[in-house]
């Protein structure tokens, strides 16, 4: 039975992928068996099990899926049917499977889902569908097959402890080159690296080192203006982003964990406060401390969403002119859907934009970038693929009528302004921390004797 | 067939140690399921000390009210489809008269019955509700996308002691008797099949949607529904 529909292939090609073409030429059938059941044996997969043996294959979790969704309402995108083409037949087959099923597997499981967890919410019993697509992605993983530029920042994980191939010297430059940044606008600033017993140790993730540097800018200016005693490690463990959570390999992301967790605890501090990412948070709240048989986080961990939010609930930044452009607000699954700081990110923006414009669905409900879940990692070969999948996304904010959304996660940042320029809409996206650099109130006795208001 | 159907040593034997033998596997059985899901989520140990009563209950709650949740509200002939069907499903055959009367006469209890006009109504919408589903079934691309013929077994599998229960108490087709022998093993094939198809998701649902319930409540902070 199981009549299956042809893959819209026709609108983004065949796609190759050396990660995962290659990779399956090496494969043979027992070593498939081998792998697929080591998985299910040993991995103590006790959810897969009950989540397997309890769906009634209803397909009600189809309306929860952009990949659906944007691809009109194609039944092989739907959640379940993602199963039924991967875990379904390993299980029935006791893991014997080709290596032409493992790759269609994993083309699946890396870039046709992005563990949102959305179609959780939407299964009448539950089921986790997310959980089930991270169990074959480790058994990809532990087959060697996986996407290219995914595994390549895995790679970076294991050598350098960072997701962006950052050397220390080059870390602890660019701080002190965005510590020189914001001297322009303050007097003396100050960016700590390394301070034993500050109360917070702020954490970025690699890319902004790499590629967005300013936004370590920013933050050193809120820090400064808000009046936080914070401090940057400046060994490995700054960076507490883990693509290797989302390749499926357990190890690595155990060990960038542990990296992260001891950089704390060797600076004393009282909590990680960290920058605006999505997946990195979920990697330190929910996925890096079960690993280590931690129930919560060993230390306090703080998203900006929050950090902002106190900061301005407190009074210890103050808002000097609203911003003025109509803004709407993405909610990241990770920080939304994964640790429920909608209120917080809307008391945020409610209090530095003058029109705020909510998307529908919104909070927890709403449709995840379909950048996250390491699909964006995926790289360049999956782009199109991915924007294609989330049309949906699309409509939705051009029906807000904002020219701004505001993204306050990196992978949502980039996916969404990846369909912007797809679907020509015109927007630009922001972080928080941009529209709060635009706000905030610089006191006087802070600012740049050149910056001073004339009196 | 029929005659055999007819006769009363296989009547004696279906209303006797076959009901028990069914009854025997389904508790046993789901006990054992139930047994085999909760100690191989012990061993996968990031399950169990993240179960919240509060939480569970609350994510349950939501679900068993009709429209209690964002996903019903957006299916609202299934919702209101499925839940006639499961609760008629479940209540017809415990509050029937004549099930009672087995009782009473087995073990001289009995309780609460239903009006004969009522459980007439509840058998035939969980007769529709067969329908409904096997036809979402065929003409819903997503549901059919994932049918297998298992799907189709496990409705027949629901279906049958209904249909025949009340072609029985109609006296249609068969004689009565021919009917109710084949009502009572169709009855008793559901009992022995429900812990060991996926009909299980009668044992399952309630811990899977509780545990997510739980991690959605303790652990991620939001609804879940």
């Amino acid at each position: 039975m199981a009549i299956g529909s042809k893959k819209p292939e026709s609108k983004w090609g065949k796609i190759a992928d050396a990660g995962l073409d290659e990779a399956i030429k090496k494969l043979t059938p027992e070593k498939i068996e081998q792998t697929i059941k080591k998985v299910l044996e040993t991995m103590n997969v006790g959810r897969l099990k009950a989540y397997v043996d309890t769906c009634i294959h209803c397909g009600l979790c189809s309306e929860a899926c952009h990949h659906y969704i944007s691809n009109d309402r194609d039944p092989s995108f739907a959640p379940v049917a993602k199963v039924r083409q991967t875990m379904w037949p390993m299980l029935k087959n006791k893991g014997r499977v080709s290596p032409e099923f493992i790759r269609r597997a994993a083309e699946i499981a890396y870039t046709e889902c992005n563990l949102c967890k959305k179609c959780s919410m939407y299964c009448p019993f539950g089921i986790d569908m997310g959980y089930i697509m991270l169990c074959v992605r480790r058994i990809c993983h532990l087959l060697g097959v996986t996407p290219l530029y995914l595994q390549d920042t895995a790679h970076s994980h294991s050598v350098t402890m960072n997701q962006m191939w950052v050397k220390q010297d080059d870390w602890i430059d660019t701080v002190q080159w965005q510590e020189e940044e914001v001297r322009l606008d303050l007097e003396n600033p100050y960016v700590p690296i390394d301070k034993e017993g500050a109360d917070i140790m702020y954490s970025v993730i690699g890319p902004e080192p790499k590629f967005q540097a300013q936004l370590m800018g920013y933050a050193a200016k809120i820090m400064q203006v808000a009046g936080i005693d914070y401090t940057y490690p400046s060994l490995d463990g700054w960076d507490n982003s883990d693509m290797a959570m989302y390749s499926g390999d357990h190890e690595i992301m155990g060990r960038v964990k542990r990296a992260h967790f001891e950089a704390a605890f060797k600076l004393k501090v009282k909590k990680i406060v960290m920058c605006e990412c999505g997946h990195a948070f979920r990697s330190i709240y929910d996925v890096g401390n079960r690993w280590f048989g931690w129930k919560y986080p060993p230390i306090p961990v703080i998203h900006s969403i929050q950090f902002y939010y106190e900061l301005l609930r407190d009074g210890r930044i103050k808002i000097a002119r609203k911003f003025t452009k109509p803004v709407t607000l993405h909610d990241p699954c990770n920080i939304i859907r994964g640790r429920g700081l909608h209120e917080m990110a809307r008391y945020v923006v409610n209090a530095t934009c003058e029109d705020f414009r909510e998307m529908e669905p919104n909070r927890e409900h709403n449709f995840c970038c379909c950048a996250g879940g390491g699909v964006i990692n995926c790289g360049p070969p999956w782009t199109k693929k991915r924007v294609i999948s989330n049309r949906v996304k699309a409509d939705q904010m051009k029906a807000t009528g904002a020219p701004i959304v505001i993204s306050p996660c990196h992978n949502c940042h980039s996916g969404l302004e990846d369909i912007i320029k797809y679907y020509k809409l015109g927007l630009h996206t922001k972080y928080l921390s941009e529209i709060l650099m635009e706000t905030m109130e610089i006191p006087e006795e802070l600012k740049h004797r050149e910056q001073k208001t004339e009196e | 067939m029929l005659e055999f159907l007819m006769n009363q040593a296989v009547y004696d034997f279906v209303r006797g140690p076959l009901v028990w033998f069914a009854f025997i596997v389904f508790i046993g059985g789901s006990i054992y399921r139930i047994y085999l899901m909760i100690s191989s989520a012990k061993k996968e140990k990031v399950v169990l000390p993240y179960m919240s009563f509060k939480y569970s209950f609350r994510s349950i709650l939501h679900w068993v009210i009709p429209f209690g949740s964002r996903n019903w509200r957006k299916h609202p002939v299934m919702t209101i489809v499925t839940f006639l069907f499961h609760i008629c499903l479940i209540f017809t055959p415990i509050f029937l008269l004549s099930h009672n009367i087995l009782w009473r006469e087995s073990w001289g209890i009995t309780w609460w019955t239903l009006p004969e006009v009522a459980a007439d109504i509840m058998t035939l919408i969980v007769i529709f509700g067969c329908v409904f589903f096997l036809l979402r079934r065929m003409l819903a691309p997503e549901v059919r996308y994932v049918t297998y013929p298992s799907d189709f077994l496990i409705l027949a599998i629901a279906f049958l002691p209904f249909f025949t229960g009340f072609l029985a108490y109609h006296e249609l087709l068969l004689p009565y008797k021919a009917m109710v022998v084949l009502h009572i093993l169709f009855g008793e094939l559901m009992l022995i099949a429900i812990p060991f198809t996926r009909l299980a998701h009668m044992l399952f649902s309630g811990f899977t949607r509780a545990y997510t319930g739980s991690e959605f409540g303790m652990v991620r902070h939001v609804k879940d529904w």
